[in-house]
Order: C-alpha cells, then structure tokens, then sequence
C-alpha cells in the first residue's frame, strides 16, 4: 500500500486473530487489512510469538504410543504445499482472503440496495458468530443507521468515509463499540466500499427473526 | 572442540553452543524442507508434538483430539517445512500457527481467511546469525513471560487458551502488552525495514 495506513487494528484484536479466537467475520477484516497494512502485520508477529510462547510453556503430555511411527506412515517425499498467493500475484481492489469470499474483485460483487442508495453483498460465515457485509456507498450519502450490537468493524476499501470520530480512507479500520453512535457519511468524490463485521446481535435467537435478519441482510 | 563462551543471563548458564542447538529447531525444519530428512523430523516430532497436545488439553480441548490435532500439525510441519523462513519466524511461533489453524478446523469448522502473502519468498539460505537472534529474542520474551505478575501472566495465558473473548481481551486494560512485545523488537524492526 502506497498510502500511509492511519487507523489500525487494536491489540485486542490481534492478540485474539492470534490466538484464533474471534468470529470467523471479524478474522475476514483483520486479513484483509493485514493484507494492505504492514504494520498490523508485523504486530500480528508479535502476538503469535506470545501465543508460541505461551504453547510453549505449557508443559508436555506424552503423545499415544506409536504416534511418530503413524505420522511418520503419513508423510510422503513428494507431498508439499503450495504456497499461498503472494500479494504481488493478486490483482484488483480485493485483496486476496476478501477475494475467496466474493468469489473474484469487484466486478464479482452481487449487490442489493438496501435503501437510501446504499447497496450491500452479506458474505457467507459458517460459525454465525458475527456477520460480515461489503458496503457500497455512493459518494456524498449517510449510511442508514443499521444499530449494530456489540462490536463493530469498518474497513475502507476504496474512497472515504468520515463520522463522529475522524476521516477513514483506504485501508483505515474503525473499530467501534454500541456505545458509538454514529452515521458514516462517505466522502465527495470516489465511491465508498467497505468491508464491515458486527457481532450478531444475541436476542435473536429463534429462527423467525433470523430469516428476518437474512432479509433485511443486518 | 569449539570454544565454550559462558555468560550468566537471569540466572540461566547459557553457553555459546546451547545458543546455537537452540537455533537448530528451525535448521531442522529447513532441513526437512530442504532434504525430507525424517531424522530431523522426528527430533521435531519429539520436541513439539507432546507440548502442542499439552497447551490444547490446557485450554480444554479433550485428549485424543489434542493428540490428533498434535499429530495434523506435524504433518503439515512436514508438508510446509520448505515454506519455513527461519529469519521471519522462530521455529516455535511458526509451528504455534500451524497448531492454531489445525484447531480452528477441527473444533469450529470454521474457514480461517489468511493474509496474502508478502512478496517475497524464504530465503534459501538464511544468515545463521539472524536465525539465532530471532530464537535468542524468543528465549527472551519466554523468559520476560514468567517475570509477569502472576495474574496478568494467567490473563495472557487464558487469552491464547481460548477462555477469552476479544472484548474481554479489550476490557483487561493492565496487560503490558508493551513490555512482552518489546522483547521481540530487533526481529520485527527488520520485518519492518524489509517490508518498507
């Protein structure tokens, strides 16, 4: 990223990314901005490094007997893994871990209005912890006040958006609480995406309202 | 017979030689990476394995699953040890990753998006000095883990096993975070200065 990043994620959401203990949504964010933020990148480093440590100090249980000779019966020379994409090899807006849940870039997105010239694609979670949805918001409009629950995630994918808390523009994250009352208005200019993760709200329980929710898509 | 260097640390009697065994878990993995060397393998196997099944029966995960999720591990070890960069990452923290990502598949089903790539690939043949840096700033930070205040040790502890949630992570606002990381600053800093 050519542009320099100013709103990051918080260490509590690296040290859980490490620890592998958020919602599946939530992880969708926090790969994606690593993908365009070297900084968080490198704290991510940090945190697993405690999470090693941690393994680490944790004392040692003998493994099954036989256990070395069944993996050792697993292994074969020529298994490798490939290795991932690097990020000189993707091309477009998306980068890569947003790509494999829209199913391309851009282009692929299926957006729905949601009213108030706001289009949405929710994207597929399996865990159901917390949702996650790209935004797009013509330039100059509020986003409609969709009362999220707990915590909620906003990174910038393309132009900006400014609220009550400052201005986000491309690769920025905001990371907001239900106490933050706030109406996101995307900047003059370039279009805004965004990628946002909220925790589901908990009253809704039963299936009713969930179809509800799948309607209305919040 | 190498010269013996000894220097006292925090109590500990390090030689120069225990330093650089200490690096060799991450020349195992390359040599596993580089040559398939299954001696190299299960000296790792032996090493790692019993301490990853230890760390997930800690944070509640029943036996024989932590077994089956040790033993995955290994075989992905296996399967991306020429992946490895052994100036990127100690060998701990990288295998560390590899346990976590098994157990997400395993316990929540859950598909685990990663971060693209950087642009480079590992380093062939990393500076031995870097590889033994990097485990040395590990030892540290190890060690700078235990000098913790009891409860704010077992707040860290419980984070990484499972038993916190982000938020609550968020609400504990007395973890020097800070201190812990800064013991693995010289490695990240030239992260950093690479990435730039």
């Amino acid at each position: 990223m050519t542009r320099k990043i100013k709103h990051h994620l918080t260490d509590a959401l690296l040290m859980g990314y490490a620890a592998g203990t958020l919602p599946e949504a939530f992880n969708l964010v926090v790969a994606t901005h690593i993908s365009m933020c070297d900084d968080c990148r490198a704290a991510l480093a940090e945190f697993e490094a405690v999470g090693a440590s941690v393994m680490m100090d944790s004392g040692a249980v003998a493994m099954d007997d036989g256990a070395l000779a069944a993996v050792l019966d697993r292994l074969d020379d020529d298994d490798v893994e490939a290795a991932p994409p690097a990020r000189t090899q993707q091309s477009g807006l998306f980068p890569m871990p947003l790509q494999n849940y829209v199913g391309g870039d851009l282009p692929a997105v299926r957006w729905r209005k949601i009213g108030g010239g706001v289009s949405q694609m929710v994207l597929p979670c399996d865990d159901g912890a917390a949702t996650v949805r790209l935004l797009h918001i013509p330039a100059g409009t509020a986003v409609p006040d969709h009362g999220h629950h707990g915590t909620e995630l906003t990174l910038v994918l393309q132009g900006a958006f400014c609220d009550e808390v400052d201005r986000f523009g491309a690769g920025d994250v905001e990371v907001a609480n239900e106490d933050l009352d706030h109406m996101p208005v995307a900047e003059l200019g370039e279009d805004c995406i965004c990628l946002a993760a909220s925790e589901a709200p908990l009253r809704f329980k039963g299936w009713l309202p969930r179809i509800a929710q799948r309607i209305v898509g919040i | 017979m190498r010269p013996i260097v000894m220097s006292e640390k925090k109590g500990q009697l390090v030689t120069k030689q225990d330093e650089q065994a200490k690096a060799l878990w991450a020349n195992r993995i390359q040599a596993v990476g580089t040559t398939r060397d299954k001696a190299a393998f299960a000296e790792l196997f032996a090493h790692f394995a019993p301490r990853i099944k230890s760390f997930l029966m800690r944070g509640g995960t029943a036996p024989d699953i932590a077994e089956e999720c040790a033993q995955d591990t290994m075989v992905t070890v296996w399967r991306k040890s020429h992946l490895f960069d052994a100036s990127k990452a100690s060998a701990s923290t990288w295998i560390f990753t590899i346990a976590r990502n098994r157990h997400i598949d395993m316990i929540r089903r859950a598909k685990r998006p990663e971060p693209s790539d950087l642009p480079w690939g590992p380093e062939q043949d990393p500076d031995q000095a870097d590889v033994i840096g990097l485990q040395q700033e590990t030892d540290q930070l190890g060690r700078a883990m235990a000098e913790l205040p009891e409860k704010q040790r077992v707040l860290i502890e419980k984070a990484y096993l499972g038993e916190l949630t982000h938020s609550q992570i968020a609400e504990q606002t007395g973890l020097p975070l800070g201190t812990i990381k800064s013991r693995i600053r010289l490695a990240l800093d030239r992260l950093r200065h690479e990435m730039s």
